[in-house]
């Protein structure tokens, strides 16, 4: 494919293949059409980053003890510097909320990754082949979607117990269904097209049609999908966590700071819950925020 | 449209069945887990078999999930083992709370959110459009228990203008309703709302709302007569999947302000394993789901005037 | 009718009044975030009352945007960047919305292209319609706006008006829909009526029946109207004077006889060259496409736009960034060419480079249908049908298919939609299978045979090109991607070094540079898209090609340029091309067999010459008299069918034609399936008519003597 036909002498800079960096830097270039989706790309940049590097970042380690309930801008007997306060325990709030910010990370995305493939597969799955596959998979998605997600993810929770695991299981469990019926939706829609016919008309096999003539039509809205699953992938390991069904201590959990904190907070040491809801909510608003720029430029398009 | 009904009623029971098996047999599979739960820890073998063929636990699963779902449907919900009295006489107290809580959530989400929703999508790409977008999103990024801890930081403890719990300790008191309905609405109107923008953008590009005013109406009748109609089909399906999400943030919001609902009393009969409570528990939730769908169907079919008569 | 006002009227200069309208020197952008986009630029137009104009052009021409123009309505990012309209003598720019929206409806109306989507989906019809009394005159009560709009829907001829009052749009058919539409424009009994392509979306048949309307509507209210549309056609049957747009700019205007008969400006030369008008012949008189592309609205060149294309260009004139004015051919029809070379350019002595060919010899048979039939199965789910044990229903969506096709022969299969000619494709490209008869193709039975059961050889041996040239490649895929899959898949070639010279073949085939197998089908013309479409048909050497209305989606010179490449291949190839269209004329220009079909079922079939002269099958008649000619010369005589299609659930028991045939003679057409009468040489017709009956039906299409009188028939004569 890459070797340009150099005697046509006709090959103009359009007509070359572009490489993945290319086009990485292309969707970047058309985010800046959009400065609600940058300021949300910034955001989740930067908590990726703090995610991968949390070791380095971190002033502290997350279980080192400093100075019990030290108010944020104080400093530690040895001049360590609490830049957001210590909990009951004298551990550095900041040091935390880093470490925590690579726990939620990781788990968001291998929950959302997890989900999208099982999602994504039983939907093409659906709209393509249609008839009784699709009535049987419609069903088991409109049974699993009938609880309301909370209550799923105590039942699912309590019965087996609390682990990275099991938060991912459920994550899947509940997430699924959802992914299930857009990528359906935009299955029933793209089979309608000629290019799907005229792979059919050459003898594709199903999946080989699913895979590569379909799916890559359906990224844009799917991307964009994504990004708000993360958020709400998000949301729900910080509930867990604040309803005390999270990942077990010692390793920080924002929604276990927060409930382990809160009702301490009534007497008047606010920042110790006050600043994991700070970072949950900053993540959640830097993926809607760039799911909304995406969506944006997608349609300018 | 009686067949229509019809079929959604069949398909909602058939819901409600699947989900009563699936509660079964994760809570009431194993009899000797269910007689470890009623008897406690520190029973005896021989005790949990005597126990088990008194209550006929001895029984086939198929026939002991007919005789629970008998049970079901006469209203005999069984005993709750944490409180040792039957779970009829609390459960619909703590459903009622629950009830209200998200009955004055909804009345006040939904208007407000169609009501912004509409007014940004009527000029797309407007100032009045960019601010309401933009807040919907900064609203709906913070999640209720965040939510609730920034609320309680600043309204609480800073400005001591509220309680801090809902538990109606002394009685019943509005004030403790105005933080949990206040926390519920913000992370739940951004949704509806920016659903509502997208659809009442969609329709005001439509051909339709151009022959609406190339035929010399009013803009105010375009908005009202054309636009609005067909702009709050796909909202209104939302807002009944809404009650499902609702469902799910009562449970947190419950827990943040203590209030004694039915998200609470699940989260302590799940930790508790109080087999009967939690059945009850999902069953309502379920429900109250299934329920909202169907509604949402058939408003649906009612609002679209090309599913109904085709 | 203009010579009924003119004598009402004292005689002036110009002899017609006040015009109605006045468009002098338009200039509309578009602005978007790259900047200022010109979409028309110095446009001129007058309109006297009772007058019909037509803007006539090929897509992106800016013609649609004229006409948004006038009713100033052209969305949050267009806007008039220069010249004025004036309405009754009204400068409309300087009105304020409240005038605008008391013109709107009431004095300016307007038709829209796709009747479905102007109306609204959740109201009713009635409801829609009176608000146009209501809000246009004060003091209508609603009982009576109501009373008004159901009597227009009367005066619209639509059946059962109260009925349609009552229903919503999404229940009546696209005809009706169409017909709402007038009557919602003509309910204030307007000044001036804008027609934006207002047949485009329906079936040839249907057409014709609105075309009628709208001429009845001129001569009874006297409405001034413009009419736009791509088909020139439509523009001879409907209007007085026309106006040709390219790329933004008008390049020539006349009455339509004047424009029609002595076109001076090279790019209306170019267009009439790409009509397959009955005089075309694909081999001895060629459709002449035009070369090149439309220029893209940021990047014209400078002086005449379409310079580039032009075989008359001459530098340092045609290219003076001044641009080019108006010329006068003729004081007093009005007729004038923005062309400056109008005079040089000797039209008679031009004939342009065109290969002719000697006409294909048909070779052995390459498919062979015998009563193919293919039902599919609906289930009705509703309980009723559980209870009454009438759970599924059949759809017969072809009943009876017989008929073969020679190698290096065109068949073509033509009919409206819904007559079953796509499912016929399907069946035979195995993505459905028969439900009985054969169909032998290659010397193999395949009727039975799904595609997921054939050889790659098998499959690379029957190809099609789709109709959408927007979906017809994977906008995921560089092109040359999706060559090579398809030469691996039917084992064309093996090795890398191969299949790579295979590719280049193929494009140099289809004409397109080598170095587009590198681009995205987004970059891409819809031309380009479908000539890779073409391609990929061909890369196995196929004995024959389906090609599913391939030109259908595209502009005349287009589809001329995309015509003349599929049979260049076919000569070259000499490949059977089985042509499925609804497009009459295109049929009569590229085919040598016509099979004509109607809700399943073969009508008529024959030599093109046979099938285009009497004896017709009524509905060949039908659709012959339906489809409009661009051609001065030519009479038809007017056939417009009554009634709707009738639904494939719910076919008449008889002939399916019958409840439409304007030729229908009794009981029997309703009760009993028609024989097949043989006309002699292949030319079926199924009909109860007798075949003596038939052959005494005049021809539909005549052409005039120079002199005037109608008499000699068309150049196609009967054998």
């Amino acid at each position: 494919m890459s070797q340009a036909n150099a005697t046509d002498g006709t090959v103009s800079a359009s007509d070359r293949p572009k490489g993945l960096f290319e086009r990485t830097i292309g969707s970047i270039v058309l985010l800046k059409e959009s400065p609600v989706g940058l300021v949300g790309a910034v955001l989740v940049t930067i908590f990726f980053i703090v995610a991968i590097f949390a070791p380095l970042l971190a002033p502290h380690h997350y279980e080192t003890f400093i100075m019990p309930m030290a108010a944020p801008l104080s400093t530690g007997p040895n001049g360590e510097f609490l830049l957001l306060g210590a909990d009951l325990r004298g551990r550095d709030i900041f040091s935390r909320l880093i470490y925590g910010t690579q726990r939620v990370v990781f788990y968001a995305s291998l929950a959302t990754f997890c989900a999208y493939i099982v999602g994504i597969l039983m939907g093409l799955a659906a709209g393509y082949f249609r008839g009784w596959v699709d009535e049987v998979l419609s069903f088991l998605a409109n049974v699993i979607l009938s609880f309301p997600v909370m209550v799923l993810f105590v039942l699912i929770i309590t019965s087996i117990g609390a682990s990275g695991a099991t938060i991912v299981f459920a994550v899947v469990f509940a997430s699924a269904p959802g992914i299930m019926r857009i990528v359906r939706g935009l299955t029933l829609d793209i089979a309608t097209r000629d290019y799907i016919a005229a792979a059919q008309t050459r003898g594709e096999s199903p999946w080989y049609i699913m895979l590569v003539e379909l799916l890559p039509n359906a990224r844009g809205p799917l991307i964009v999908d994504a990004c708000l699953r993360m958020g709400y992938t998000t949301i729900t390991i910080g509930a867990l966590g604040f309803l005390g069904l999270g990942l077990p201590p010692p390793f920080p959990d924002w929604g276990g700071m927060i409930n382990e904190t809160r009702t301490l907070a009534m007497g008047g040491f606010w920042w110790m819950p006050f600043f994991p809801a700070l970072a949950v909510s900053l993540l959640v608003l830097g993926f809607n925020l760039l799911a909304d720029g995406l969506r944006e430029v997608s349609l300018r398009d | 449209m009686a067949r229509l009904l019809v079929r959604r009623l069949g398909l909602m029971l058939l819901i409600m069945l699947v989900v009563g098996f699936i509660l079964f047999i994760v809570n009431e599979g194993d009899p000797r887990k269910v007689a470890r739960g009623v008897l406690g820890p520190y029973a005896q073998e021989q005790q949990l078999d005597i126990w088990i063929q008194e209550n006929g636990y001895d029984r086939p699963i198929p026939v002991r999930f007919l005789d629970w779902v008998g049970g079901v449907a006469t209203g005999d919900l069984g005993e709750s083992v944490q409180y040792k009295r039957p779970v009829n006489e609390f459960f619909w107290e703590r459903l009622g709370n629950t009830g209200i809580l998200a009955g004055l959530t909804f009345l006040i989400m939904v208007p407000l959110a169609l009501l912004l929703g509409v007014l940004a999508g009527m000029k797309e790409g407007s100032l009045q459009d960019r601010t309401i977008s933009v807040a919907s999103i900064i609203t709906t990024s913070i999640p209720e228990f965040a939510s609730a801890v920034i609320l309680t930081t600043v309204f609480v403890i800073q400005l001591k203008w509220l309680p801090g719990t809902s538990s109606m300790a002394a009685g019943w008191d509005w004030m403790q309703m105005i933080l949990p309905v206040t926390v519920l609405v913000l992370y739940g109107f951004g949704y509806i709302a920016r659903m509502t923008r997208a659809s009442m953008a969609e329709v005001m590009t439509t051909h339709y709302i151009r022959t609406a005013v190339l035929k010399g109406l009013p803009y105010k009748r375009v908005i009202l007569k054309h636009a609005l109609r067909n702009a709050l089909i796909a909202p209104f399906t939302v807002i009944m999947l809404q009650l499902n999400w609702l469902l799910s943030g009562v449970v947190v919001t419950e827990y943040a302000f203590a209030y004694k609902g039915f998200g609470t009393l699940l989260l302590e009969a799940a930790l508790r394993r109080d087999i009967f409570v939690i059945e009850a528990c999902g069953l309502a939730a379920v429900f109250v789901a299934v329920l909202s769908q169907t509604l949402g169907d058939i408003g649906y079919t009612f609002l679209n005037p090309r599913i109904r008569f085709s | 009718m203009s010579d009924t006002l003119q004598q009402a009227e004292p005689v002036k200069s110009p002899p017609k009044g006040e015009p109605v309208l006045a468009i002098d020197n338009l200039s509309i952008s578009y602005f978007i975030r790259a900047g200022e986009v010109p979409a028309v630029k110095d446009f001129t137009l007058t309109l006297y009352p009772g007058e019909a104009v037509g803007i006539v052009g090929e897509s992106g021409c800016g013609k649609s945007t004229v006409a948004m123009a006038i009713m100033q309505y052209m969305g949050g990012n267009g806007g008039i960047v220069g010249g004025s309209i004036k309405f009754m003598g009204r400068d409309m720019s300087k009105m304020s919305q409240e005038e605008l929206r008391q013109l709107r409806g009431s004095d300016i109306a307007m038709i829209y292209q796709e009747p479905m989507s102007a109306l609204n989906p959740s109201m009713l019809i009635g409801r829609q319609l009176l608000e146009v009394p209501l809000f246009h005159e004060p003091g209508i009560s609603e009982d009576d706006a109501w009373t008004r709009a159901e009597e227009m829907l009367a005066k619209v001829k639509l059946p059962d008006p109260a009925r349609v009052m009552n229903a919503y749009p999404h229940q009546i058919s696209g005809g009706q829909q169409q017909r709402v539409v007038i009557a919602m424009a003509l309910l204030s009994n307007p000044t001036l009526l804008l027609l934006d392509e207002p047949t485009t979306a329906l079936d040839v048949t249907v057409e014709a029946g609105i075309v009628k309307l709208i001429k009845e509507i001129s001569a009874e209210f006297g409405t001034s109207m413009i009419y736009i549309s791509h088909n020139m056609g439509l523009i001879l049957e409907t209007c007085d004077r026309v106006c040709v747009m390219y790329s933004g700019v008008a390049v020539e205007t006349g009455t339509v006889k004047e424009v029609f008969d002595m076109m001076r400006h090279p790019y209306t030369r170019g267009l009439f060259g790409s009509i397959p008008l009955p005089t075309a012949d694909k081999n001895a008189n060629p459709l002449v496409p035009i070369r090149g592309q439309l220029p893209l609205p940021y990047n014209r060149p400078d002086g005449c736009y379409f310079g580039p294309r032009c075989d008359f260009f001459e530098e340092g004139r045609c290219d003076d960034p001044k641009g080019v004015p108006w010329l006068t051919v003729d004081e007093a029809s009005g007729h004038a060419v923005r062309c400056l070379r109008w005079t040089e350019i000797d039209w008679d002595n031009y004939t342009p480079d065109m290969e002719q060919h000697p006409p294909n010899e048909p070779g052995e048979e390459v498919l062979h249908v015998e009563n193919m039939r293919k039902y599919f199965e609906v289930r009705d789910t509703s309980l009723k049908a559980l209870f009454t044990g009438k759970a599924s229903r059949w759809v017969k969506a072809n009943e009876s298919i017989s008929f073969s096709a020679r190698k290096r022969e065109t068949v073509a299969i033509v009919g409206e939609s819904g007559c079953g000619k796509s499912t016929f494709a399907k069946v035979l490209m195995g993505l459905e299978t028969s439900t009985d008869g054969q169909i032998v193709y290659n010397g193999e039975e395949i009727s039975q045979l799904p595609v997921t059961r054939r050889t790659p050889r098998q499959i690379g041996s029957l190809q099609m090109v789709f109709q959408n040239p927007n979906e017809t490649l994977n906008p995921s895929h560089t092109v040359g991607g999706q060559i090579i899959r398809v030469i691996k898949k039917f084992g064309v070639a093996k090795s890398e070094e191969d299949v790579h010279k295979r590719v280049d073949e193929l494009l140099d085939l289809v004409k397109l540079p080598r170095a587009f197998k590198y681009r995205k089908p987004r970059q891409l013309s819809g031309g380009q898209k479908q000539r890779i479409g073409i391609a990929r048909a061909f890369a196995g050497y196929p004995p024959m090609v389906i090609a599913d209305e391939p030109v259908s989606a595209l502009d005349v010179s287009v589809q001329a340029a995309v015509t003349g490449l599929l049979m260049d291949i076919q000569r070259q190839y000499d490949t059977t091309l089985l042509f499925i269209s609804h497009d009459l004329s295109v049929v009569r220009y590229l085919s040598d067999r016509v099979v004509v079909m109607y809700l399943g079922m073969i009508m008529e079939q024959g030599d093109v010459e046979e099938v285009y002269a009497p004896p017709y099958h009524p509905y060949t008649e039908a659709l012959l008299s339906a489809v409009p000619i661009a051609d001065t010369s030519i009479e038809k005589r007017e056939i417009v069918l009554e009634g709707n299609l009738p639904s494939v659930l719910n076919p008449p028991k008889g002939c399916p034609f019958s409840t439409r045939c304007p030729r229908k003679i009794g009981a029997i057409c309703d009760e009993e399936r028609p024989p097949f009468r043989d006309a002699g040489n292949g030319h079926v017709i199924t009909c109860h008519i007798e075949l003596e009956e038939l052959s005494k039906v005049e021809p539909v299409i005549v052409t005039k003597s120079p002199g005037g009188g109608a008499g000699e028939k068309a150049p196609e004569p009967a054998e």
